[in-house]
């Protein structure tokens, strides 16, 4: 038989099989990197129809989230605030400010503003609010530092990872309830006599807490998670009912 | 070709030559045909421009085929709701045809690897298209669970990949031990089969006449050039994937009978049903066998390499394999009464006499308990029309018995309120006739284009191929000293 194969075809199925471990990896990192909610949702920042600064009313003027978003820690459901909530003020605040015109506008006709929605959780996925901010999650937990934002954006992936990331070690980002809109707190501002004077400290801790200097996020996290007995879903129907 | 086939004869001359002579073996090629003959015969096969026969019967093959996946589709962009499932009847024609291919797939690697290790030689003409028939029969099997999941695009959660779910498939699940079973079975089936073709890839290599027929079978033989060290390496090779096959014929089947037996279902929550199982497969498998190649050694000519022996064999572990399977369904009834369990009870009882009663007396009794007894009788065993017959009833059989159980078990559930019948679509009907399309024509591609027997194996088997043989005695002077071994 006449050997039909040239000699550079000796080499063919080891670059082959280079070339294509190569394409595979690449395909996959670029697969994880690409087309996962950390990098699609992550930084979505749309265009508002007014420009509203979330920095200056909250950081500045001091204003709690729950003024607008009136129904978070009582619905299931967030609500963003109506026309009249922002003329409440905006009658003797900045009332000709050009860039409020479309509230104004809204205020006469009676039609809603079209804010962009920005966190959009699928109707496939059960999200109680008020379950969440009353058991000692903080808005910042899923919105990030929103009171430090002039535009909002996306500041978490809320991919389902994500959110079992928090259900299956909920110590890790459990805070006082009286903390939860106070998008700023650290740990180590709790007072550890204070801290284990009102709440405790988990049964199986060896030393006492309340004589510590600081107390880390999972002791807080742990002394809430055993108080207040939380226990997160982590059956498919807890969220996809 | 006339159906009595006559028992070849055992070489009379020679036994009553000597007496003191040891009796001789039936060969397991007849008429004396040398290795030239092998390869003329076998390649010849792939060689010539292909028969009219073959065009007509693929193109309706692969109609069906094509129609076969358009209910696919239909059934994928529009919904799960396009077959008959409904409550309480979840799974029915989709689950019963993949255990009922998935079974037949399993005489394949039975035949190429346990027999391989079992050092037995009539494996070598037919283990080449009972494997290439092992695949194809996955193939098909492996359409329904697939499609069945509903949204097929969500298959991949089956996989352990990571995700941004931070979730992992529930290894727990039978279903999900399912899929590796398969999967792995399929890989180690194709690449068993592979091994075994190499040789066979270079022998149509050296003998093909175009430039692109050179190529494609130069580059699927991987330069095999037939030296020892290829040989020993082959060898070897094979010995281990047999080895590595030999777990997996006994473990995929078990491994489908846990998607019934772990639940609690009356008539499938039932220690009995891994051997069942098992044993049912190899049944089905056979006959598929012999269903594929008694027409192909017709047409092909090659009543030499799989004689009347070969059947005879084949028919036996049909009659062994069939005989298990009668005691496991009488076992059955004895459970169900000896259990004193009435769902048990009952649930035994609805499937002689209740809606699908005949299912069970035309398909379980007759096809397959009752047809293949036939094969205690040598006489039947070489009776080309009778295997035929037998093999029929049992393709048709094992799907019944797949099916009496899987719809059988749920037509009838705890709650009479949720009774329900069981009616297939046009959309069900179809896509299996689809599946024996796919199957078809897998199968003519590959007698068109591969060979349809390992020349290499059953060229091993010939008497020239025996060191010994050449040595000459009183009755055989002057035998072929010194003749090559190609």
């Amino acid at each position: 038989m006449a050997n039909f194969f040239p000699r550079w075809t000796n080499w063919l199925p080891l670059k082959i099989s280079i070339c294509g471990v190569v394409i595979v990896c690449g395909l996959t990192a670029g697969t994880w990197y690409y087309i996962t909610p950390k990098y699609t949702r992550v930084g979505y920042q749309p265009i508002q129809p007014v420009p509203f600064p979330h920095d200056i009313h909250v950081a500045q003027l001091g204003m709690d989230c729950r003024y607008c978003h009136s129904f978070v820690d009582v619905a299931a459901h967030s609500n963003l605030p109506n026309t009249q909530t922002c003329m409440n003020c905006h009658t003797q605040v900045q009332k000709d400010n050009p860039k409020l015109e479309p509230v104004r506008a809204s205020w006469k006709t009676g039609q809603p503003v079209e804010w962009v929605q920005i966190h959009r959780t699928p109707d496939y996925v059960y999200y109680n609010h008020a379950a969440h901010v009353n058991r000692g999650i903080s808005c910042a937990s899923c919105h990030g530092q929103v009171n430090h934002m002039s535009v909002v954006r996306h500041a978490k992936p809320h991919s389902m990872a994500w959110c079992l990331e928090c259900h299956r070690h909920p110590e890790n980002f459990l805070r006082p309830e009286n903390q939860i809109t106070n998008l700023d707190w650290k740990p180590d501002w709790e007072k550890p006599a204070e801290f284990v004077a009102k709440y405790g400290q988990p049964k199986d801790a060896a030393d006492d807490w309340s004589k510590k200097d600081k107390l880390t996020q999972k002791e807080i996290g742990e002394t809430l998670k055993e108080r207040w007995n939380v226990q997160p879903p982590l059956n498919c129907q807890g969220c996809h009912r | 070709m006339d159906g009595a086939i006559t028992a070849p004869d055992v070489i009379a001359g020679e036994a009553s030559a000597s007496v003191t002579k040891p009796l001789q073996r039936v060969p397991l090629v007849l008429n004396k045909r040398n290795f030239s003959w092998i390869t003329e015969r076998i390649a010849g096969a792939v060689e010539g421009s292909a028969p009219r026969w073959w065009w007509v019967t693929f193109a309706i093959t692969s109609m069906v085929a094509m129609f076969g996946l358009f209910c696919l589709g239909y059934q994928i962009s529009t919904g799960v709701g396009t077959w008959g499932l409904n409550h309480p009847v979840g799974w029915a024609w989709d689950i019963t045809n993949f255990v009922f291919w998935i079974g037949i797939g399993h005489a394949g690697t039975l035949i190429s690897a346990i027999l391989f290790l079992l050092r037995q030689k009539w494996r070598t003409s037919i283990n080449r298209s009972a494997e290439a028939m092992t695949l194809f029969a996955v193939i098909c099997a492996a359409i329904f669970p697939g499609v069945h999941v509903g949204r097929v695009w969500m298959a991949w959660y089956l996989a352990p990949l990571p995700n941004n779910y931070g979730i992992w498939p529930n290894f727990r699940s039978p279903l999900l031990w399912d899929v590796f079973a398969v999967s792995t079975y399929f890989s180690v089936s194709v690449l068993f089969w592979y091994t075994g073709l190499i040789p066979d890839l270079a022998t149509l290599r050296d003998r093909a006449t175009t430039k692109i027929k050179k190529l494609l079978y130069g580059i699927f033989a991987v330069g095999w050039r037939g030296s020892n060290r290829n040989w020993r390496h082959y060898e070897m090779a094979y010995l281990l994937l047999a080895g590595l096959s030999t777990p997996l014929v006994l473990s995929v089947h078990s491994v489908v009978s846990f998607d019934f037996a772990t639940s609690i279902i009356p008539t499938w929550h039932s220690t009995i049903f891994p051997p069942y199982f098992v044993a049912g497969a190899i049944f089905g498998g056979f006959a598929m066998v012999l269903t594929l190649l008694v027409p192909a050694r017709a047409i092909y000519k090659l009543q030499d390499i799989i004689t009347p022996q070969h059947i005879d064999k084949m028919a036996k572990v049909i009659l062994l394999t069939g005989s298990i399977v009668s005691y496991a369904y009488a076992m059955e009834f004895f459970v169900a009464w000896y259990s004193g369990n009435q769902y048990e009870k009952f649930a035994f009882y609805n499937r002689i006499f209740g809606p699908y009663w005949w299912y069970w007396w035309v398909g379980m009794l007759f096809c397959n308990c009752l047809s293949p007894q036939l094969f205690w009788f040598k006489r039947f065993r070489y009776n080309i029309y009778v295997v035929y017959f037998v093999c029929m009833c049992v393709n048709a059989g094992m799907w019944f018995e797949r099916f009496i159980i899987i719809v059988g078990g749920l037509h009838r559930d705890f709650l009479p309120s949720s009774w329900g019948i069981f009616i297939p679509t046009w959309v069900d009907i179809w896509t299996f006739i689809g599946t024996f399309g796919i199957f078809l024509s897998l199968f003519l591609l590959f007698i068109r284009y591969l060979p349809m027997i390992a020349m290499s194996e059953v060229k091993i088997v010939l008497p020239e191929a025996n060191p010994h043989h050449a040595l000459p005695d009183e009755h055989h002077p002057v035998a072929a000293v010194g003749k090559e071994r190609h």
